[in-house]
């Protein structure tokens, strides 16, 4: 436990270092006047702009941003499900695979555009390779691009004077050149160095010792797997994800993929402090969301060292099951706090093995949906709850509540109540639903409290869209793939409209000036408010679901 | 001329009413001039006067003329005069929602949807594992968790709001006026009246070099004995004080001399031939160079000194000399300078607007401790400031009489206009004050304050509560499938029926119980907002957590006492 203390203390201090200096960088990158990495990087842009026809300079409201926004989705969306339903018939397919079904071309389509990578396939018997780079690997660019366009489109009407929160295309474009392509191409060549395969061939036959024929499936891993955590994006090539030995053969490679998982989010905070010319407000919540991630992780890190008591008794101490012999305990628990905060959604361990309270853990970081999460999304979500504190905060002070001078009234508090709303009903409507239907209980394969965390589990990471999965459900049927797909759907691109309608309104508000008897909403004070009205509202939409699953099945457990 | 009824009235009607008659309507006095009991609207019983022309000739429908006759003219439209809105306020019902308000409405209708679907999405789950649910103890749990705790007393806090500003005597036009009082960041005040008493007194008799302070306190009290002024009144105070006393019989066939605004001086000619005036410096100056008399070197450091001092100096002379100069002074009222180190507290900058030279202003302004003045203000200047003031995203209030204070006060976000004024003045405030005191916009702001925060505070308080009811009834309903949830109940409520009614009986129990805080208000200290939230989070957030705990678990132990479950 001690080696494993330290092995997580290294990789946290790593990611805190990072923080600032990719943060600062994050601020360049959005930021429109001129700079240094123009020389570089212009070029590219330029082309692209031209290519696509886009006006760099022009500036948008937020209904033209959002609807440049949800236009290029939905183009996106199309062209996946073609690749994915035509794939047979396209090139880049030497494993001769078949088209895929259209209820499961939906609901992967669905998941690659809205940043979740759901998979209700296994990625080698199921997509060629056109489709791993057509439907999964470009896409993991441009929707990670899309969550980060967005959020910095709502700090710029947060601390904007008009209703102009930038141009959707410049920002998308930007992101993935200016971070996302340099970062990638980094990664992946460590990657490879550390043994990830990177090729165009088909899978390769191989005798085993005793003789027998192996298929050793393999691809363009590298490439897809740098995004896949730069992006925070999940969808692993294989089916096992990251506990693969092709996706993650190293304790190296390990440490890389928590750390890209972690890099963004966390910089984005930082970022936002920065762009409001507040850092200390930055480093409030971020605060907030570092104590809650804290939290957790040392919840699953206990949950799976103390391991199960019947299996202690009989000499077993902590709980191995379903994790990698290469990574231990300490090194999956990180990874699952990590890839359930980040809403990244890989796993390099089983979570449906996890102890009650380790499952309870990656389920309440998704509910939370803010716990750094996930590419802009993430930060979205935080300051949603951001406003909801100011908002009852700013009326315990008598005033009526502002923030950063802006003041919260009537149509920020119903927007933020839809996207509050949205949220719990996408994921307990369907639980509810699925637990009703003896068709889709079939796809259960344990019984009782653990089947319902199943369940709750997978609409859940289709809400939070973090795609990890607790495993056990056969999610491929009509049901589950049609039902997670709407799930991911409204989970990412309404309140992604309701933060943008927030926006545009608070864009062309007056700026109030600060006074004594303002709201300060950086102090330690408000922190501590702010993360136990997360936390409050969190417990009070979530706890029943919660209780009847991994908290009953943990408390059933003989102590 | 025609006997009409009052309701036929309509603007711009002309109506005579005489002595004994109640007024239709609110209006304006264009002819005569009568004694008003508004003792109606004011409470006051003393009748006041009013007049046609000038800045009192506003009258309000219900009051009643006490003497003489008034032609007035209607200046409102049938049901909108002063006492029907007053009527329609006090109703309540109709009651326009605030801005704040809503957003929070909104708010709680969201968590109330959010806790049904928890409660309907139970179901199922709960069936999956085999547990059937009982409806009523689904609805109890509902009923305890939807917040309907603040959403019940949600109206009554804004109306009890309200209420409490007509209880300072104030009349506000709508509850929004109240809460905008609580967002004020700048107050214009007007010196005169409101931060000083405006009528000068005598606070020092400083004789010149050669004469004695009993001298100059004799010739000042002489000037002053005829002088029915204010000023003159406070001399006659400030020189018995000093222990001079005068006869009457002495000046019995003395020549008074009125103050004119030539001469700029008064006084009296004695009998004896002794000429006894008090005046401003400088006409003191050249009445006695005229008569051949000679002006003290000193005098004109003195005088200089007190105007230096915010006061006005009056030089008094006794034949062709001057003995000195008497100090009038505009009082600053008691406990302003607290009050407004308050609002300095609270974060709410004060200006003070006065005609007076920027000397006078700056020492009125030091002695009252506000923020800021403005110096020689016309009624424009007070528009301009308010206009800057608003350019820079804050919220202005102010109060004002006149005709020509009517467009700042409606410039203005929250005017506050005084009975006594102008029908202008009036309809163009949001709230008028019926003792015409303007330092009751200090009372107003707090309470505009206490409003919002009430509203928190039970929202905070009445969210929190809903943890310690989900340890008592979770449990409870499942403990008989899953007998390991009693680690759950951690209150050890005695049993699963006892638990539900007791969180059901909390429930009930603490809506009249909060009652009082909601009609009276939180209890409201001026303080910077981080010490305000730091009080009410501790007092409404952890007190919202612990006393359902106490509560439920207190009602248990009665229930199970008794037996009665």
């Amino acid at each position: 436990m001690g080696m494993g203390f330290v092995q997580v203390t290294i990789t946290l201090v790593i990611i805190l270092a990072l923080v600032k200096p990719v943060g600062s960088y994050l601020v360049k990158v959005f930021d429109y006047e001129r700079t240094g990495l123009d020389r570089i990087f212009g070029p590219f842009e330029r082309a692209v702009y031209r290519i696509m026809g886009v006006r760099d300079k022009e500036a948008m409201g937020w209904k033209q941003y959002l609807g440049a926004m949800l236009l290029s989705n939905f183009v996106m969306l199309i062209l996946m499900y073609l690749v994915l339903r035509l794939q047979k018939y396209l090139p880049l397919n030497p494993d001769g695979i078949d088209n895929m079904p259209s209820a499961q071309a939906f609901n992967t389509a669905v998941s690659f555009i809205t940043n979740t990578n759901w998979q209700s396939y296994s990625g080698e018997n199921a997509l060629s390779y056109l489709s791993q780079m057509l439907a999964v690997t470009f896409p993991m660019f441009t929707s990670a691009a899309t969550g980060f366009a967005v959020a910095v489109a709502f700090i710029r009407g947060l601390i904007g004077h008009q209703d102009n929160l930038g141009n959707f295309y410049v920002d998308i474009t930007r992101a993935i050149i200016r971070v996302f392509l340099p970062l990638s191409l980094i990664v992946a060549l460590f990657l490879v160095f550390q043994g990830v395969p990177q090729t165009m061939q088909g899978a390769v036959e191989a005798s085993t010792l005793e003789g027998a024929k192996q298929t050793i499936t393999r691809g363009l891993v590298a490439s897809l797997e740098s995004i896949k955590h730069i992006g925070t994006n999940g969808g692993g090539w294989f089916g096992t994800n990251a506990a693969h030995p092709f996706e993650n053969p190293t304790p190296l490679t390990n440490l890389v993929h928590i750390v890209c998982m972690m890099l963004l989010p966390t910089s984005l905070v930082y970022a936002f402090g920065l762009m409001i010319k507040n850092k200390k407000q930055g480093w409030a919540v971020f605060a907030a969301m570092g104590f809650i991630f804290l939290v957790m992780l040392a919840t699953v890190f206990v949950a799976e060292y103390h391991g199960v008591t019947a299996l202690t008794s009989a000499g077993v101490n902590g709980n191995m099951e379903g994790k990698e012999v290469r990574f231990g305990i300490s090194e999956s628990a990180l990874f699952t706090a990590a890839t359930t905060a980040a809403t990244t959604g890989s796993v390099n361990n089983m979570l449906e093995s996890l102890t009650p309270m380790g499952g309870f853990v990656a389920l309440a970081e998704m509910m939370l949906n803010n716990v750094f999460g996930g590419k802009g999304v993430g930060l979205l979500n935080g300051l949603l709850y951001l406003i909801l504190s100011i908002f009852i905060c700013g009326l315990m002070v008598g005033r009526t509540p502002e923030f950063l001078g802006k003041k919260i009234e009537g149509k920020e508090v119903k927007l933020a109540s839809i996207a509050l709303l949205i949220h719990p009903v996408i994921i307990l409507a369907p639980t509810a639903l699925a637990l009703f239907r003896p068709e889709s209980i079939a796809s259960i394969s344990n019984s009782g409290m653990h089947g319902l965390s199943e369940v709750l589990y997978a609409f859940t990471s289709g809400a939070a869209n973090n795609g990890s999965a607790f495993a056990g459900l056969n999610a491929d049927t009509n049901f589950y793939n049609v039902g997670i797909g709407l799930v991911m759907l409204v989970g990412r691109y309404i309140s992604i409209i309701a933060m943008l309608a927030i926006a545009g309104s608070l864009a062309a508000k007056r700026v109030v000036p600060v006074t004594t008897g303002t709201l300060r909403t950086n102090t330690p004070l408000f922190t501590g408010i702010f993360i136990m009205i997360i936390v409050v509202i969190g417990a009070l939409t979530f706890f029943p679901a919660l209780a009847l699953g991994p908290i009953a099945e943990h408390l059933a457990m003989p102590h | 001329m025609k006997h009409v009824s009052s309701t036929q009235l309509k603007k711009g009607d002309i109506v005579r009413v005489e002595a004994g008659e109640l007024i239709p309507t609110d209006g304006e006095i264009i002819e005569g001039l009568a004694s008003i009991d508004e003792s109606a609207i004011t409470g006051e019983s003393a009748p006041v006067i009013k007049e046609a022309g000038g800045d009192f000739s506003s009258v309000t429908g219900g009051t009643r003329v006490a003497s003489d006759f008034i032609v007035m003219k209607v200046m409102t439209d049938p049901g909108e005069s002063f006492l029907d809105r007053m009527i329609s306020l006090v109703e309540g019902a109709k009651r326009q929602k605030t801005p704040n308000e809503i957003a929070l409405a909104t708010l709680l209708a969201v968590l109330t949807l959010i806790f049904l679907i928890v409660i309907i999405t139970m179901v199922p789950m709960a069936g999956y594992l085999g547990i059937p649910l009982d409806l009523a103890t689904l609805i109890a749990l509902l009923v305890c968790l939807i917040p309907t705790t603040i959403g019940g007393l949600l109206s009554a806090i804004g109306i009890a709001g309200m209420d409490r500003v007509t209880q300072f005597n104030v009349l506000a036009m709508s509850g929004k006026a109240v809460e905008a009082a609580g967002d004020i960041d700048t107050l214009i005040l007007d010196k005169t009246g409101t931060i000083t008493y405006g009528n000068r007194m005598a606070a020092e008799f400083i004789p010149v070099k050669g004469v004695t302070a009993k001298e100059i306190t004799f010739a000042s009290l002489q000037a002053s004995v005829k002088d029915e002024t204010p000023e003159g009144r406070s001399v006659v105070e400030l020189a018995e004080k000093l222990g001079e006393s005068w006869a009457a019989a002495q000046y019995e066939d003395a020549e008074i001399v009125e103050f004119t605004a030539e001469t700029r001086m008064s006084g009296m000619n004695l009998a004896n031939g002794t000429s006894i005036r008090k005046g401003a410096v400088d006409a003191i100056k050249k009445y006695i160079t005229a008569k051949g008399g000679r002006v003290p070197g000193d005098l004109e450091e003195i005088a200089n000194r007190i105007a230096k001092a915010g006061g006005t100096p009056l030089a008094v002379a006794l034949n062709d000399r001057i003995f000195g100069v008497i100090y009038l002074k505009d009082t600053v009222k008691p406990g302003l300078k607290e009050r407004f180190d308050e609002l300095r507290a609270m974060g709410i900058k004060t200006i003070m607007c006065t005609g007076d030279n920027p000397l006078t202003a700056a020492t009125i302004a030091l002695e009252a401790g506000v923020d800021d003045f403005i110096a020689e203000a016309k009624p424009e200047d007070k528009i301009a400031a308010i206009k800057k003031e608003q350019r820079e995203g804050k919220l202005v209030a102010m109060t004002g009489d006149g005709t020509n204070d009517a467009p700042a006060l409606a410039q203005a976000d929250v005017g506050l206009a005084m009975n006594s004024g102008t029908m202008a003045a009036k309809e163009a405030a949001n709230m008028i004050d019926l003792d015409s005191d303007p330092t009751k916009l200090l009372s107003v702001v707090a309470i505009g304050k206490q409003l919002l925060i009430t509203r928190g505070a039970l929202t905070t308080f009445s969210i929190a509560n809903d943890i310690a009811k989900y340890f008592a009834i979770i449990p409870a309903m499942f403990i008989m499938a899953m007998p390991q949830l009693q680690a759950m109940n951690i209150m050890h409520l005695a049993s699963p029926q006892s638990a539900i009614l007791s969180a059901l009986i909390f429930n009930a129990v603490i809506i009249p119980l909060l009652i009082p805080i909601a009609m009276k208000g939180v209890k409201y200290r001026a303080a910077t907002a981080d010490k305000l939230l730091a009080r009410n989070v501790l007092l409404y957030g952890l007190g919202g957590v612990i006393v359902p705990f106490v509560g439920i678990k207190l009602i248990d132990m009665l229930l199970h006492g008794f037996h009665i479950v």
